[in-house]
């Protein structure tokens, strides 16, 4: 099908985006690469009276090296995540959770911005976002605030966004120096959402556990940070005890939904067996430890 | 502003400047407005491909980006390859493997593979099937297309496997 009919606004700055936000009094809608909001006008599931073009303010696709992490601008586009070389450096699992997003001339067009406030239940960003405690950086027409990434995320297809605020940018943190990762999904073909994706980091001291982080997605209506799974592994190496243990309490934890795709208890059993993939890959990247 | 916006751009390498309506899609302004009706439209929400196109030299669904927002870019389909008389050699690679039934997929896998063919050296098969894999095709079965991308990546220099 078509788009409905609405205005249009290619804002040049932020402030104009988001003045033009609060005039619409929720009737805008902002549209980045359109990969998310194309379908939905398409198939017209939105009708806002007014859309809000982002897609030309100069200056938002940068991905920098800062004293905090790699800041990435909300316009960069999900293929300059999966080609960057700072992104390949300091946080390899990030680029390899992007091959995992649609296809090519999707990634192509759509950002970072556009996928962090979709919050897609199974979208790959939001669960990197929230596996590295990522932060994202928002303006409204009367401030700017931060906010953590576990903090945004608040349902399916909902965030902490006010309606005339956009986000401008998120920093992700350095893994730190020997953290091993692991990332992996399942879907039904290449390119399709994930029926359930696991994604982990673990630094070690010697053989020790120092530092684990456990995050899901497609599992439940956000992504999720299991925090008793990764207090279990912590202390110690990790054993097939644990990785058993962390699988069983990431099962626990999640709430899958049944569709054409998959039934609930698939999705369940899948994140058990991901979940201990991703803890023996992340064990087998790190230095200094390890199986 | 629903009225209609001044759309300024190049398609294959031909200026034009048009009015045009904030929700018209770049396929339908392709195909409908300038009569390129090289780039096919299947599902309208960004699953089959055939309305690939080169937007800026990156291959983008065109049924999921406004015309509008195409505002200052330059455009490439599949009418800026080859011609009928004379296919560019990816086209002739396509005919020669038989990489093509009913057509409907291929100026999509044309656009998608030129794309692949400009930022890789060379591609090993399942790095292609994967940088193909978002273009639907309902007749050849995917096996002469490989091959006939494969083949136009040997042509560049790399061995394409
Ligand atoms: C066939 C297909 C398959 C896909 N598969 C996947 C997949 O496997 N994994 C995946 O993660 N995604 C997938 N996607 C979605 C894709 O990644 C989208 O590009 C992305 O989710 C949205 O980014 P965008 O820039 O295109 O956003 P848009 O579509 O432009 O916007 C999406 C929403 O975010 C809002 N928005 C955009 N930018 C901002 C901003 N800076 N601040 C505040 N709000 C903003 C818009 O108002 C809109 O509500 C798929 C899409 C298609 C069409
Ligand atoms: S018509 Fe655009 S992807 Fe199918
Ligand atoms: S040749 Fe018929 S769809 Fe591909």
């Amino acid at each position: 099908m078509k788009p409905p009919a609405f205005d249009y606004i290619a804002a040049t700055s932020v402030e104009d985006a988001v003045a033009a936000l609060a005039r619409s009094e929720g009737e805008g809608k902002l549209i980045a690469g359109g990969q998310s909001l194309m379908p939905m006008l398409n198939f017209r599931l939105a009708g806002p009276a007014v859309l809000i073009d982002v897609g030309r303010i100069a200056g938002l696709d940068g991905i920098e090296e800062t004293d905090e992490g790699l800041t990435v601008g909300a316009l960069a586009r999900h293929a300059a995540l999966e080609t960057s070389p700072g992104v390949a450096k300091h946080l390899p699992v990030l680029a390899e959770a992007m091959r995992h997003v649609a296809h090519l001339a999707i990634r192509n067009r759509g950002t970072i911005g556009g996928s962090l406030s979709h919050a897609d239940p199974a979208a790959e960003l939001p669960l990197m976002a929230v596996l590295l405690d990522a932060v994202l950086h928002i303006t409204g027409p009367e401030e700017s605030r931060e906010v953590p990434a576990e903090e945004f995320f608040i349902g399916a297809l909902t965030t902490d966004l006010e309606d005339e605020e956009m986000v401008t940018a998120v920093t992700f943190p350095y893994l730190p120096a020997g953290c091993g990762w692991g990332f992996e999904e399942v879907s039904r073909r290449s390119g399709d959402f994930a029926l359930a994706a696991a994604a982990a980091t673990l630094s070690f001291e010697g053989s020790v556990i120092s530092e684990a982080r456990l995050a899901v997605t497609g599992v439940d209506d956000l992504p999720l940070r299991i925090s008793e799974a990764e207090e279990g592994l912590m202390g110690g190496e990790l054993t097939e005890e644990k990785i058993s243990a962390a699988a069983e309490s990431v099962q626990a934890s999640v709430n899958p939904n049944s569709d054409a795709q998959a039934s609930a208890d698939y999705r369940r059993h899948l994140i058990g067996v991901l979940t201990a993939r991703v803890l023996r890959a992340a064990a087998a990247r790190a230095t200094g430890g390890g199986l | 502003m629903s009225g209609k916006h001044r759309l300024q751009l190049r398609v294959n390498g031909v200026a034009h400047d048009r009015e045009v309506e904030p929700r018209l899609l770049l396929s339908d302004f392709l195909r409908d407005e300038l009569d390129l009706t090289g780039t096919h439209v299947g599902c309208e929400h960004g699953v089959c491909g055939a309305c690939t196109v080169l937007l800026n030299g990156d291959s983008v669904r065109s049924c999921l980006c406004l015309a509008i927002q195409a505002e200052g870019s330059e455009v490439t389909t599949v009418e800026g390859l080859g011609s009928v008389d004379q296919l560019n050699s990816l086209q002739e690679k396509f005919r020669e493997h038989h990489a093509l039934q009913c057509g409907f997929c291929t100026p999509g896998m044309l656009m998608t593979a030129t794309d692949l063919l400009s930022k890789n050296k060379q591609m090993s098969d399942e790095e292609l099937r994967e940088g193909l894999s978002g273009n639907l095709c309902r007749c050849t079965g995917y096996e002469h297309i490989v091959s006939a991308v494969r083949a136009a990546f040997a042509d560049k220099g790399g061995d394409g496997s």
